[in-house]
Formats: structure tokens, C-alpha cells, sequence
């Protein structure tokens, strides 16, 4: 039977080192809304995600009450709207409507957050992945819930480099359109190479096409316990402080995984996949960058930064992976620099640049996320940090994305504030050197190499 | 059988595991298991219950039992059990 020690630890994690199981995404399939009338359409699409979600949040809040553990989000993501509106859609604002519908749902049914506004064109667009690429930046001004996130490369494809260029525009007018609040429309949108089918985290959660009608799965988190479970490892050595990363990381993780089975049973929902991430929030204690500190680091961007969140990165996938039948997602560190007090501080104090960050995303999930960037940054020179950051995903087989806020107005040394989760950030400088030539090319970067590892 | 763990903590007083024990048995809730230690005048309790026989739902049974609570001056929280076993035991 259980004792007094183990019941203390788990309610002390929850308590004081903010253990929460950070997301119930409900992955729903909207391929058979898909209808060449586009009110018709919009009517199914609403009439699918309510009925299919409609005991979502009140099962996610009788679970974290009966446990007694948090659950901060209840999300919906849905199949890339590209394909669900391709017949529909004849127009960029036809898509923007269908967002305005999905924000709608999301309302209706009290997530916070529904994402699936996606186009997969890894290789090529569609004329219907372009017009929903070109109506991002007015659904995303427009709507409160929805999140967008645009797929251009994987290592099977290359990079399609025409979406990239017309990305790197789309987030500058994203960032235009929601210039009255910091640019927060930036903050819902990701651009990804090799993204998951099956991710439950925002903004990039998308219901991908290789899964079932109604999914779901959760996103565990947990930072704070880490950090506290490794300040009892100062001065031992790296086999101790693995085995302390991978011990904490499986506890937090049968959390996530009685939590999915428990949602998914009551909801009568197939149970998909846990995402084995570490999710800091801006939260006192809830820092990612906290843990590196504790490895030893005085401040995130030191050197051996890399190092230690490589090491970071694969014990919590190793201590998680048993604790878990099924994994997925994203399954690494998150390092968003808006949402983590420790980032935020390392930034500030120039501990931190854009360039460390690049560096430091070939070792974890997900990319560079959540970082502001001076407002006044060129199309081109945004497009050449999300083909960077695409090609280090094509080459090393991983999932990589990007999300940064060009900061409407605002200049390095100011400060963007989003408010709640997404936190707030200082802008921090890009590379003044022009990669326009470049980005101007047409066509996409080829598939790489499969052999030759180096 | 359907188990819950009750967690008691708070400043020591008289009669705390009465009035928890008497609240659980007019609900017809089977204690299993008890263990408690005062540190520094500082009571803590855990306490093993069998749901199976209970009158109430289980989110009523953590309202009262936190109302209980309130009114002697400490802090119980009722969980179900697997959030425990799931996380200490393999």
C-alpha cells in the first residue's frame, strides 16, 4: 500500500513545484465536413466540433478534481483547414470565415485553444494551401482561440523555399495586424519542418491526416519538479544526475498517462498519445531554464548550454518513454523564451541571443519559439530564420519551428507582453546583414542525403 | 474496490481524526489504513478509504470532507488513489 513519504512527495510536486498535466487536446476530424459550399461547410464544421467536444472541459475539470491534480488546458486541434475548405475556399477570405467559425466553436465549447488553421505544403502548395496561408494574418487578427501553423519541409521532401519566403511575409503581417496588442497574432503562429501528426501543444497542434475520427492526448509538463528533484544532485556526477532527470520525468509522466486514459475512457474517446514535454510557463519555479541553472550553468546561453539540454532532452524521453504506452507530439524541452522567467531574465541580461537559441534547438523540441524580434525586421531576413531553422530539422531528421514576433514599432532593449501563458518578452536582436538574394530564389531546397551522416 | 487517500494537515487540536472518522462513517466509508505524525506541533495525517459503500459522490464526499475541515482549523484534501499508485509504483 501506498505510504505516508509517497503520498507527501506527489502532493508537495503539485503544490509547490507547479506538477500540472499541462494539456487534454481533443484531435478531431474534420475531413468530412469538406463540402464545396462554403456556408455549408462552415455549418459543419461548427456542428462537428461542438457536438464532438462538448463534454471536453467539464471531464478535464472532474478528472483534475477528483486526482486532485491541475489541468491547465483544455484544446481542440483539428484537420489542416487547407485540405477540409480546398473546395470551398475560393478566396483567402472564405478561409478567414472558417476560422471565424472554428473561434466560434472554441467559444462555444470553453477551450482556450484550437488549432488546426494549417497547411502541410512540404514540398509544394496548392492554390488552396497559398490562400489559406494568405488569409493567416486576417484570421489571426480577427479570432480570439484559433492558432495556425504552416508545415514547408521535412527531411523526405527538402524545403519548399516559395513557402517560406511567403511566410516570412505572412508573420510581418500578422505582427501588422495585431499591432495593438504587442503583435500577439505572431504568438499563434508556427512554422514547422517535420511536424507531428499528433501534437497536443499550441500553437502548432494540428489533427493530422494518418489519424482517427476523434483522438485524444495529453501534453504533460513539469519543469518545477525537475528543478527541485536536481537540487538534491549537486556535485554528483552525470550518471546520477540522468538517473534523477529520467526518474523525475517517469513520475510525472504516469501522471500524464493515468490522466489520458482517465479523459479518454470518461469521453469515450480513443486515447492517442502522451507528449513527453517539459512546458515552462511563466510561473515562479516553472522555468526550464531553471534546470540548466541547477545542472550548473550560470545563466542559459553560457557555454555548455547545448550540453546540458541535450542531456536535459533525452533523459525526460527516457524516463518517459516507460511510463507511457504510447508517445508522441513534440516529447522534448520546450525553450520559448516569452513563456520562461529563466529565459526572459537570460535574454535581458544578454546571456541569451538568437544565435544560441538556434544552436540550442538542434538538441530539443521544438525551435525558436516565442522570441520578439525588432518590429522593423525585413520580410526576407524573417523567411532566412525559418529556413535555417527548417534546414536544421531536414538534415537532423527532428521536428524544428519557428515562432517570433517581429514587434510592431518596437526596437531591441523594449518589451512585448502577451498576458497570461504566453508571458512577455524582450525583443532581441537579428543579424543586420541582408539574406534577400537568397530568399528571393524560387523553388525549394532538395531532399537530403539518407546516408553519409556527418 | 474503489480507493481514495485523505490527507490532514494542520496545528495539532483535539479531536481532528474524530471528527474526520465520524463524517466518513455517516457517509458509510470504510477506513482502511491510518498514519499520523505531529511534527513541530504540525499534524499530519493519511488515510486509506474504500469508496465502494459511499452514499455520496466522491466530488461531494471532498467538499465535505474540506468543510470539516475548515471548521477545526485544518487543510484535508480526498484524491482518488491511482494518482499515487500510478506515480510510485511500476
Amino acid at each position: 500500500m501506498i505510504n505516508t513519504y509517497e503520498v507527501l512527495e506527489t502532493n508537495r510536486m503539485i503544490a509547490e513545484e507547479n506538477l500540472d498535466v499541462r494539456t487534454i487536446t481533443m484531435g478531431i476530424s474534420l475531413l468530412d465536413c469538406a463540402d464545396s459550399d462554403p456556408d455549408a461547410l462552415c455549418g459543419k464544421i461548427y456542428r462537428k466540433v461542438t457536438e464532438k467536444a462538448a463534454r471536453l472541459v467539464s471531464v478535464g475539470e472532474a478528472i483534475a478534481h477528483e486526482y486532485g491534480i491541475p489541468i491547465v488546458n483544455k484544446r481542440i486541434s483539428v484537420t489542416p483547414i487547407a485540405l477540409v475548405g480546398a473546395a470551398a475556399c475560393k478566396t483567402p477570405e472564405d478561409f478567414v470565415r472558417v476560422a471565424e467559425t472554428l473561434d466560434r466553436a472554441a467559444k462555444q465549447v470553453g477551450v482556450n485553444f484550437l488549432g488546426g488553421f494549417s497547411a502541410i505544403v512540404s514540398k509544394g502548395m496548392t492554390p488552396a494551401d497559398e490562400r489559406l496561408i494568405r488569409a493567416i494574418p486576417e484570421a489571426l487578427a480577427r479570432t480570439e482561440y484559433v492558432c495556425s501553423s504552416v508545415n514547408v519541409g521535412s527531411t523526405r521532401t527538402g524545403i519548399d523555399m516559395d513557402a517560406v519566403r511567403l511566410m516570412g511575409e505572412t508573420v510581418k503581417e500578422t505582427a501588422l495586424l495585431t499591432a495593438d496588442r504587442d503583435s500577439i497574432g505572431c504568438a499563434k503562429l508556427v512554422v514547422f519542418c517535420n511536424a507531428p501528426d499528433d501534437n497536443p501543444f499550441m500553437a502548432g497542434a494540428f489533427h493530422g491526416v494518418t489519424e482517427g475520427d476523434t483522438v485524444i492526448h495529453v501534453g504533460v509538463s513539469g519543469p518545477g519538479v525537475v528543478k527541485a528533484a536536481l537540487t538534491q544532485a549537486h556535485g554528483l556526477g552525470f550518471e546520477d544526475l540522468c538517473e534523477t532527470v529520467k526518474k523525475t520525468a517517469f513520475k510525472i509522466t504516469r501522471v500524464g498517462q493515468l490522466v489520458a486514459k482517465e479523459a479518454s475512457e470518461r469521453l469515450g474517446v480513443p486515447f492517442g498519445i502522451i507528449d513527453l514535454s517539459l512546458a515552462p510557463t511563466p510561473a515562479i519555479g516553472d522555468s526550464v531554464a531553471d534546470i540548466l541553472k541547477e545542472m550548473g550553468l550560470e545563466q542559459p546561453g553560457a557555454p555548455g548550454t547545448t550540453a546540458a539540454l541535450a542531456l536535459l532532452n533525452d533523459q525526460v524521453k527516457k524516463g518517459g518513454i516507460m511510463a507511457s504506452s504510447s508517445v508522441g507530439g513534440l516529447s522534448g524541452a520546450f525553450i520559448p523564451v516569452s513563456e520562461d522567467r529563466g529565459m526572459i531574465e537570460a535574454a535581458e541580461c544578454g546571456a541569451l541571443t538568437l544565435e544560441k537559441l538556434e544552436a540550442m534547438t538542434c538538441v530539443c523540441s521544438v525551435g525558436l519559439d516565442m522570441i520578439a524580434i525588432p518590429g522593423d525586421t525585413e520580410a526576407s531576413s524573417i523567411a532566412g530564420i525559418i529556413a535555417d531553422e527548417m534546414a536544421i530539422g531536414m538534415i537532423n531528421q527532428k521536428t524544428t519551428a519557428v515562432r517570433v514576433i517581429p514587434a510592431a514599432g518596437k526596437k531591441v532593449g523594449d518589451r512585448v507582453s502577451f498576458g497570461g501563458l504566453l508571458g512577455y518578452a524582450p525583443v532581441m536582436a537579428v543579424n543586420r546583414f541582408s539574406c534577400g538574394e537568397f530568399i528571393a530564389r524560387k523553388g525549394r531546397i532538395p531532399a537530403p542525403v539518407h546516408s553519409f551522416k556527418n | 474496490m474503489k480507493k481514495a487517500i485523505i490527507t490532514v494537515v494542520g496545528k495539532d487540536a483535539v479531536g481532528i481524526i474524530a471528527r474526520v472518522c465520524t463524517y466518513l462513517s455517516a457517509q458509510h466509508v470504510n477506513i482502511l489504513d491510518i498514519s499520523q505524525t505531529i511534527t513541530g506541533g504540525y499534524f499530519n495525517m493519511m488515510m486509506v478509504i474504500d469508496l465502494t459503500e459511499s452514499l455520496v459522490s466522491f466530488s461531494a464526499l471532498q467538499e465535505g470532507l474540506s468543510a470539516e475541515g475548515a471548521e477545526i482549523g485544518v487543510i484535508v484534501h480526498c484524491q482518488l488513489e491511482d494518482i499515487f499508485t500510478k506515480m510510485h509504483r511500476i
